[in-house]
């Protein structure tokens, strides 16, 4: 009975309205109006539209430059990993682009992008160059705006390895130590196995991030320019709230949570195997 | 310890370490410093350019005044603090007593429900905006501070169910056993036994609960319209605009809504980083 209220609560406005989603994907609505059934035909639209490619497309440059924060976060947290009085501090002012908020975050990196004053234009003015303006050139602006994405994620991916570096095994790093193990051989075939649980969540949670990016996109570049920099997301709710197409908003909605569903598949399979190999 | 750790009897390394280190730090930080030493800059020194030198008059007051008189922005500061607070304390209720009763009670279903919480964490919100939209448009809430708070309460719920499961299942089960043989209720040994034990794992939730919820831009911007109810998230972006040159205004503006989240971590951190690795590494 204690459950009630909490489960639902989260059924209603989480679960249901998930999959109301996919039910309003197949209807032409414009939020207020009388709903039409259309069967498929904004899918069909959809993998016409040319901008929904554009979307996927940065979607997938999202994926792919959001792996790099890993391996960065990695680096970071063994530099870190010293126990030296003040360090405690610098790894605190360190993590703090993990709290602070996207918008945030968008505005400080859109500053940092400025074409005339912008630290970008000052450095290249250092070097006799002019800098290009990012966020207004069609080629670079998802680049520039995955950049700036990347900064907190890497605070965070640094926050979990850290905790993972504090779980070492001591005594197999003693037993790597005094098999003579060094540098990369130490890190790839002695830490890295152990922080593997570390990685994965890493990976997980980097991979969510950049298929829900959106703030970062809707701040620094509302889509623009000409629609070069939308993610799926976004181009939802441009189409649904500025188009007032709310059943092909819903259809992109539809696509999304599917890409989502194939990764969480994946996601719960990796989670499950070594469960049932110790089993 | 790895990477090994360097020896305490070579200051000279140890300085040239912490020099690194700090050397990094700055690098890391110095687009927020950046816009730090802005939010104290004058017009004139915006308008001239100077956006990275340092500041040659101080207007901290000036800045920061303009900002509360001359902008909304104190609204929107009040109002996220109208939403947030209520929210982390509907999370906590909330997922003390789903968390409490997935962890101690078998019944049919359980496993299921339970992954619901579970994978609904993992959806991007976006792919429920249509329908909660419509949903708080139908019953009366859109543009209202109910509608965040609700849906808040709702979503973050998911997570902080599996946070408390996890928690609660990791009390010793002598002590539910002790309970029962004292003939406590399963509300009696909530409030006696399983509430006072759970204080870190609270602690740590109402400091990510808090963080989440205030950094939301996402809902402020689907469920809220006017300024009366606008978070500061919202708020920013809509100054940015209206306030396109003033950079020092908008810098202010902009270290406002950050220092809520930096100064709760900063205060919690210990709760905060546990919460995230425990929350992350159980997901």
């Amino acid at each position: 009975m204690f459950i009630l209220p909490g489960a639902l609560l989260f059924g209603i406005v989480i679960i249901l309205a998930s999959l109301q989603t996919v039910w309003v994907s197949f209807f032409d609505w414009d939020g207020v109006g009388e709903m039409q059934w259309v069967g498929l035909s904004n899918y069909v639209q959809l993998f016409d539209d040319a901008q929904f490619y554009v979307s996927l497309k940065n979607n997938l440059i999202w994926l792919g430059m959001f792996m790099l924060a890993p391996p960065l976060g990695l680096a970071l947290a063994l530099l870190l990993n010293q126990p030296i009085g003040g360090m405690r501090i610098m790894k605190s002012l360190f993590f703090v682009p993990l709290v602070l908020a996207s918008v945030t975050v968008g505005v400080v990196f859109t500053w940092v992008y400025d074409p005339s004053f912008g630290l970008l234009s000052l450095i290249f003015g250092y070097f006799g160059a002019t800098a290009p303006a990012l966020l207004s050139d069609e080629h670079f602006v998802t680049f520039a705006v995955v950049a700036a994405a990347l900064w907190p994620q890497i605070a965070f991916c640094l926050v979990l390895f850290l905790a993972g570096l504090n779980n070492l095994s001591e005594d197999l790093i003693g037993a790597g130590r005094v098999d003579g193990a060094r540098g990369w051989p130490m890190l790839w075939h002695v830490v890295l196995p152990q922080l593997r649980e570390v990685s994965f969540i890493a990976l997980a949670v980097t991979v969510i991030g950049a298929l829900r990016s959106f703030d970062m996109v809707a701040v620094m570049t509302s889509g623009g320019p000409f629609g070069s920099s939308t993610v799926l997301a976004y181009q939802m709710y441009e189409q649904s709230i500025f188009s007032y197409r709310f059943g092909y908003g819903a259809a992109i909605a539809t696509v999304l949570f599917v890409i989502m569903a194939v990764f969480i598949a994946w996601y719960l399979r990796t989670l499950l195997k070594p469960e049932q190999e110790n089993a | 310890m790895y990477p090994r750790p360097i020896p305490e009897d070579s200051p000279w390394r140890r300085t040239a370490y912490a020099a690194m280190v700090a050397l990094v730090l700055i690098l890391w930080l110095v687009p927020l410093m950046a816009v730090m030493v802005t939010s104290l800059r004058s017009f004139e020194e915006v308008m001239a350019g100077n956006y990275w030198g340092w500041p040659k008059s101080f207007n901290f007051v000036e800045n920061y005044t303009a900002v509360f008189t001359q902008t909304a922005m104190a609204r929107y500061f009040l109002n996220s603090l109208i939403i947030t607070l209520p929210s982390v304390i509907g999370v906590l209720i909330l997922s003390t007593l789903t968390g409490y009763v997935l962890s101690r009670y078998r019944f049919r279903g359980a496993n299921l429900m339970f992954a619901l919480f579970v994978g609904g964490n993992f959806l991007p919100a976006q792919i429920m905006m249509i329908p909660v939209r419509d949903l708080m448009v139908s019953i009366g809430l859109y543009d209202t501070y109910y509608a965040l708070i609700v849906f808040h309460i709702a979503f973050q719920t998911g997570f902080a169910t599996l946070f408390m499961r996890n928690f609660i299942a990791a009390l010793p089960d002598e002590l539910f056993q002790a309970a029962r043989a004292e003939g406590a209720s399963p509300g009696q040994t909530l409030v006696h036994v399983v509430l006072p034990l759970i204080r870190p794992a609270l602690a740590a939730l109402a400091i990510l609960t808090f963080t989440f919820v205030w950094n939301d831009y996402f809902w402020a911007i689907v469920l809220t319209q006017s300024d009366a109810v606008k978070p500061v998230t919202a708020g920013l972006s809509n100054l940015r605009g209206e306030w396109v040159s003033a950079w020092n205004l908008v810098a202010a503006a902009t270290i406002m809504v950050a220092i809520p989240p930096v100064v709760m971590f900063f205060l919690m951190q210990r709760h905060f980083i546990a919460g995230l690795t425990v929350g992350a590494v159980k997901g």
